[in-house]
């Protein structure tokens, strides 16, 4: 199976490489450019029986592994046999 | 436009935000009505032990703070001493205990972060930083992944700042398991008539807000408002850890330096800890004058933020200041042309009060003394811990005596608490900004002194920061009284005068007597101690409630002591320089081995009295020291702690920044137990080379300090043993120790 996650800087925590990107887009002249976030995204293929224990895998490998949960949030983006 | 919908506020919400019902009475009886949701957040983070000192205030007011050196004692951002020639350094040591738990990276970031505020806040360039660091033992996993996010936290934030991490302290010991302690000091170099405060005065002057946008980082009771029927935040949106960024700290250290060339700011502050809050608060007090906010003008990072979350956010790198009245252009021009945000968000009023409106609504109207300077002194009961006098009885007859010293001393070298810690400094950037002489891995940093347009003067700052909890749980009073004496000793071994301290009490739960106890005896030493040697306390923090699951760490005084030396180039270090130079021992070895490290590792006991502390005799070794170095008797000096005497001569032999080997043959005929001659942490006790043993001899005799000839530098051995044929205790080649040494926190942190 190939499954996509993605991980990104929680809502309301301050994501200074974001902040970064959005000023450099500033100073190439894209004043529109009003904010960015920038995360990780992790395409992952792996040997499960199902989808349903893919999942639960996938759910256990994003918070204990690809993100840090005190400060991001995951997301399962797809699943695919 | 939405409108405000708060949670009605009653003693049990007032509950819920930690105040006491008597607190909840006196806050009715200053408003004369009910509070309204903000002006209870106020009252609550105002009142909190962190802000207020309720618990410890009355235990701080015994310290000595004066000195005719001093500038600034405790109530300012930080201390200032000056050092001659027009010029101050600026310091003081914070803790980032809790948040570096949580996320050991971000936590001790921002605890850089925040400490470095504090010092530039007051017109200083922050010059160096120190790092007093500890875990609970690293065969638990969780303790290896929080050592490498601190120093990684440290390491990120301080080398991006450009600021140099000179040196520290780390230990581990299992009291620290549910709560480590991460403790930062920063040094900063200002002119000593250019230092700002924390001041609003000049009625009509602009309040002033810059730096970083405010978002919902480190909102105090975040459960409360999850709870509170807003809309359906979610407890994701509420984070408690705050995530820095040291590329906007850079930019707002050099726009505040900029501004505080031109004479615009009468009064300046960091937005810590109660954020905007506590900093509007402080300034108004200060000044005696009170202050309008319009919280509509503060730069906004999230949405719908509440005039609550306005007011308590923890954001990081901003701050507030009153600049003189026609002058908010110039101000706002220097923050903008350093990308940086800054706006007008009310004015200094004459009238003594708080005034917060958003939205066109007054959240806000609060007398400013009474929240800032009417706050609780509690004084708590305290006692001492049962079984104390138990544990601080240790008969040595019962103690089974080394059999083979030369094993222990491997043994005691393979410990992560006296192993080499180059595996964490080695992340640091050391020598960034180009001043630093002695760097990590010696008894004391040592600094150059530059002025602000970066000529050079002979001065540098010895810098050193020490604490031994295990002195401190066996007898707090003794024990603080041995990390002052340690921090001093540390920084007069370069040669240094020691001139003042600063201090971060980490302690458990205050409501305990016992740990109350401890505190208060704590405070005792650690007054009595700086009083005798003329270090005057000059800055500090508290941390308390360190414990978890109702165990307490053991009393942590953490220790940060500042000393002056010049010139500079005259100093001592802490290893062997030369072959064929008399080792001379300074003070004196006695039969001492409560709370040794030797005691703990190869009997399994941590018990006994600490060894006990003669502060009068190590003033007269300190001030031996310096005199010594100044006329080139004492090239290297290195001073005898945890391990005792055997680790200490160990240490000269191959601590060289270079990693060069020099052995040593050293004799000892003292009459006691050879464990306690070898490994006993007796205080007072300094190795020391030198080219005229005769001279130094003298020099010590006219200081009334015991100093005698043990032995001789060279080869690649370090042997110990009695005079005569005997053989000796210990007999090893210098590079094999220094291989365990070296090994010993790589080993256990490469295992994954």
């Amino acid at each position: 199976m190939k499954a996509v996650v993605t991980v990104m800087p929680k809502q309301e925590v301050l994501d200074p490489q974001g902040k970064a990107i959005q000023r450099a887009a500033g100073a190439l002249g894209h004043a529109g450019v009003q904010d960015v976030r920038q995360g990780k995204r992790f395409e992952i293929t792996l040997d499960a029986a199902d989808r349903e224990k893919a999942e639960a895998l996938l759910d256990e490998l994003a918070e204990k592994l690809l993100s840090n949960p005190v400060i991001e949030d995951f997301q399962v983006e797809s699943i695919e046999a | 436009m939405s409108a405000l919908r708060e949670p009605e506020v009653d003693l049990a919400l007032a509950r819920e935000h930690g105040l006491t019902d008597e607190e909840w009475r006196n806050i009715l009886e200053i408003l004369g009505r009910t509070p309204t949701f903000s002006e209870l957040g106020i009252f609550s983070v105002m009142w909190s032990e962190h802000c207020s000192y309720k618990s410890s205030k009355v235990h701080l007011k015994t310290l000595p703070v004066d000195g005719e050196h001093v500038l600034q004692g405790p109530g300012e951002n930080a201390g200032a001493v000056a050092i001659g020639d027009g010029l101050a350094v600026i310091f003081k040591i914070e803790s980032h205990n809790h948040p570096s738990y949580i996320e050991p990276r971000q936590g001790a970031a921002t605890g850089v972060g925040g400490i470095l505020r504090d010092i530039f806040t007051m017109g200083a360039r922050p010059v160096a930083s120190l790092d007093s660091i500890r875990f609970g033992p690293l065969d638990d996993a969780r303790h290896r992944f929080l050592l490498r996010g601190v120093v990684d936290g440290i390491g990120g934030y301080g080398n991006s700042v450009g600021v140099a991490t000179v040196g520290g302290e780390t230990q581990f010991h299992p009291c620290y398991r549910g709560n480590i302690l991460v403790n930062a000091f920063n040094l900063g170099v200002v002119e000593a008539d250019k230092i700002f405060k924390a001041r609003a005065s000049g009625a009509g002057n602009p309040v002033i807000y810059a730096g970083s946008k405010t978002g919902r980082d480190g909102i105090h009771g975040a459960s409360l408002l999850a709870s509170a029927e807003f809309d359906d935040t979610t407890e994701s949106k509420r984070p408690t850890v705050q995530v820095g960024d040291p590329f906007t700290e850079k930019c707002l250290i050099e726009a505040c330096l900029e501004l505080m060339k031109t004479d615009a700011v009468v009064g300046i502050q960091d937005m810590g800890a109660a954020g905007l809050t506590c900093s509007s608060f402080e300034m108004a007090s200060n000044s005696g004058t009170g202050i309008e906010m319009d919280l509509d003008r503060v730069p906004q990072r999230a949405e719908n933020m509440t005039p609550y979350e306005l007011l308590l956010s923890e954001s990081q790198e901003r701050m507030l200041l009153v600049a003189q009245a026609g002058r908010e252009d110039e101000v706002c021009e220097i923050f903008n042309r350093w990308d940086l945000d800054a706006v007008v968000v009310g004015r200094v009023t004459g009238d003594g009060r708080m005034r917060v409106r958003w939205h066109g609504e007054t959240v806000v109207d609060i007398p400013v003394d009474p929240v800032a300077r009417n706050s609780p002194e509690l004084r708590r009961p305290t006692s001492e811990p049962r079984g104390l006098r138990e544990q601080q009885k240790l008969d040595l007859t019962a103690v089974a005596p080394e059999e083979d010293p030369d094993e222990a001393l491997e043994a005691l070298l393979d410990t992560p608490n006296l192993g080499s810690k180059a595996w964490i400094w080695r992340q640091y950037d050391q020598l960034v900004q180009g001043n630093t002489v002695i760097g990590p891995g010696g008894d004391a940093a040592l600094v150059r002194i530059k002025r602000e347009d970066g000529s050079a003067t002979d001065k540098a700052v010895a810098l050193a920061v020490d604490c031994n909890p295990r002195f401190c749980a066996l007898d707090p009073y003794v024990g603080a009284q041995a990390a002052v004496a340690e921090a001093a000793r540390n920084v007069a071994c370069t040669g240094a005068r020691p001139l003042a301290l600063t201090n971060c009490l980490n302690f458990g739960n205050p409501e305990k007597p016992e740990i109350m106890w401890q505190f208060a005896e704590a405070v005792r030493g650690m007054g009595d101690a700086a009083r005798v040697l003329g270090t005057p306390v000059i800055s500090g923090n508290v941390s308390l409630y360190n414990e978890t699951d109702g165990q307490p760490i053991h009393p942590t005084p953490t220790i940060a002591m500042v000393g002056l030396l010049e010139p500079w180039e005259r100093h001592a270090v802490a290893h062997f320089r030369e072959a064929g130079r008399p080792v001379v021992l300074l003070g004196e070895n006695r039969e001492e081995l409560g709370g040794s490290e030797w005691l703990a590792l190869r009997r399994g006991v941590e018990g006994g009295a600490p060894p006990r502390v003669d502060l009068e005799a190590e003033a007269r070794l300190h001030d031996l020291l310096g005199r010594a170095v100044r006329v080139g008797l004492v090239d290297v000096a290195h001073d005898v702690s945890d391990g005792g005497l055997a680790v200490a001569l160990a240490e000269c032999t191959f601590s060289a920044p270079d990693g060069a080997a020099l052995g040593a043959r050293i004799e000892l005929d003292d009459g006691i137990r050879v464990d306690a001659l070898l490994f006993g942490e007796s205080t007072g006790r300094v190795v020391t080379t030198t080219d005229d043993p005769v001279g130094l001899l003298e020099l010590a005799a006219e200081h009334a300090v015991p100093a005698r000839a043990i032995g001789v530098t060279g080869g690649d051995r370090l042997r110990i043993g009695r005079p005569g044929g005997a053989p000796p205790w210990i007999d090893r080649p210098v590079s094999e120790l220094r291989d365990v040494w070296a090994a010993a926190l790589p080993r256990r942190l490469e295992v994954e």
